[in-house]
């Protein structure tokens, strides 16, 4: 048997994952994230007197806190394995993948295990977010006047 | 290549396993359980070297052995440098081997072994093999604490270690002949689809064990494979009836699909895997089984895939080797 008859057997036995379901879930799950971003906003602003900007990076960092103390509780991976991209995408799963990390090498020291680790799943992310916002920063300074 | 043995026994095995693998169908008949991933250890990986020493103790305990007695020592896991095991068999003081064939590694324990006991000076062996489902998910993929969705398609490592002691003296249960397997790459690089890696390869270690014993799959009561997981239990049934025409589906059995409860214990998606998936399943329900006479003639298939992250990486495909082994109940 060669490998393209041989995918072709696999490929009816492996079952399929239900993408219509997990984006819904995630539709859902990922709006309710933005949903509570946007009251807590709401509420900032109205009830601390804070300007809009300020009260977007205390939301932020409020939505950071949580994932990363539930990541370290135990149970936001559970939560993440049900609710699928609607917890990945948004902020939370940012903290998530470096909670995360950061937990699995605090036995190997602070240096050697945390420092060197931290950034294992996110390093790319702040990697490729640094290189895009430096291109696309230039684009918008050179053709539509910074 | 199949090798015949007349001399090699086995005298006493033992299985210790952790809570999942607990509230699996097998439950009852572990040795010994772990309530938690840690089993009062300070990390995962010495939770692991903890879960092969309980069940070294208990497999020698049972032979009547003291650790002195025993020749030597086989050893496997899934981690780099087979750190599980080298570090405990530092503690045990014997001359020690360790292997790796990923989770083909029981059964080639197993020839290796009974190889060895051909030889006048050789008496007995040790072979240890233990997963950890935390050790092997930190190794090759993500963080413990991260929540990646897992496919219906992956498999779950099982937690736990387990022992057995072959000897030359004369037992109810006989190790008669053992084939070593060839690598097989039937281009699938999806890391989570073991199954479908290492079904070809559980498919020619079996073919060829059938020709040169010259028997039939019915010949033998069970042929039980390691952790092919439900999917690729199915994949080799239909690929061996399409590359070699003969129907096995009659009295094989797949470890992987029964060890865990699948449908209570939903996180475990196609079953369990990692090399003490194999001798979980074996060393307790089927070996009590040949004991009592159910079972006479097993033909056990370790299935590994040799996946290295670092390879798949480099986008290429995971290669698998499987090996087989036929014991037998006697009176």
């Amino acid at each position: 048997m060669n490998k393209e008859s041989y995918k072709k057997l696999t490929s009816k036995i492996i079952p399929k994952e239900n993408k219509v379901k997990n984006g819904i879930i995630s539709f859902f799950v990922g709006g309710l994230i933005g949903l509570i971003g946007q009251i807590m906003v709401s509420v900032l602003e109205n009830n601390f007197d804070l300007a809009h900007k300020d009260a977007t990076s205390i939301m932020i960092v409020i939505l950071i806190f949580i994932a990363s103390l539930l990541t370290a509780i135990g149970f936001f991976d559970n939560l993440v394995s049900k609710a699928k991209a609607g917890l990945i995408v948004p902020i939370t799963g940012f903290a998530h993948a470096m909670t995360s990390s950061m937990l699995d090498y605090k036995k190997e020291g602070f240096v050697t295990g945390i420092g060197a680790n931290a950034f294992k799943l996110t390093g790319s992310v702040i990697l490729y977010g640094v290189v895009s916002a430096y291109i696309f920063g230039t684009i918008r300074y050179l053709f539509f006047g910074g | 290549m199949t090798i015949e043995f007349n001399n090699v026994y086995v005298k006493s095995v033992s299985a210790v396993a952790g809570h999942d693998e607990k509230e699996g169908t097998f439950g009852k008949l572990y040795d010994k359980t772990y309530d938690d991933y840690y089993a009062n250890e300070k990390t995962f990986e010495q939770a692991e070297i903890k879960m092969i020493e309980d069940a070294s103790d208990i497999a020698l305990k049972k032979a009547s052995y003291k650790m002195d007695d025993i020749n030597f020592i086989i050893g496997s896991d899934l981690l780099n440098q087979i750190t599980a095991n080298a570090y405990s068999s530092v503690k045990f003081k014997r001359p020690f081997l360790g292997v790796y064939n990923a989770c083909a590694s029981l059964c080639e324990e197993f020839i290796i072994a009974s190889s060895m006991l051909q030889n006048k000076e050789v008496n007995n062996a040790l072979l240890n093999i233990s997963s950890h489902n935390m050790t092997a998910e930190r190794q090759y993929r993500n963080p413990v604490e991260y929540g990646c969705p897992k496919p219906l398609r992956s498999t779950f490592t099982v937690t736990g270690a387990a022992s057995c002691v072959l000897t030359k003296e004369k037992t109810d249960i006989k190790v008669t002949n053992a084939t070593v397997g060839t690598p097989t790459d039937m281009g699938i690089t999806d890391p989570y689809d073991m199954g479908s890696v290492m079904a070809p390869s559980a498919a020619e270690v079996l073919f060829s064990h059938l020709k040169n014993t010259n028997t039939k799959p019915e010949d033998y009561d069970l042929i039980l494979t390691g952790d092919l997981g439900v999917y690729g239990k199915q994949i080799l049934i239909e690929y061996f009836k399409s590359a070699y025409g003969i129907n096995i589906e009659g009295n094989l059995e797949d470890s992987s699909s029964i060890i865990y409860d699948r449908k209570k214990q939903t996180k475990v998606n196609a079953g369990g895997s990692g090399p003490c998936c194999l001798a979980l399943v074996f060393y307790t329900d089927i070996l009590n089984r040949m004991k009592k006479g159910e079972l006479k003639k097993v033909l056990l298939i370790a299935t590994g895939a040799l996946m290295s992250p670092t390879m798949n990486n480099q986008k290429l495909s995971i290669p698998s080797v499987s090996h087989a082994v036929c014991l037998e109940a006697i009176k």
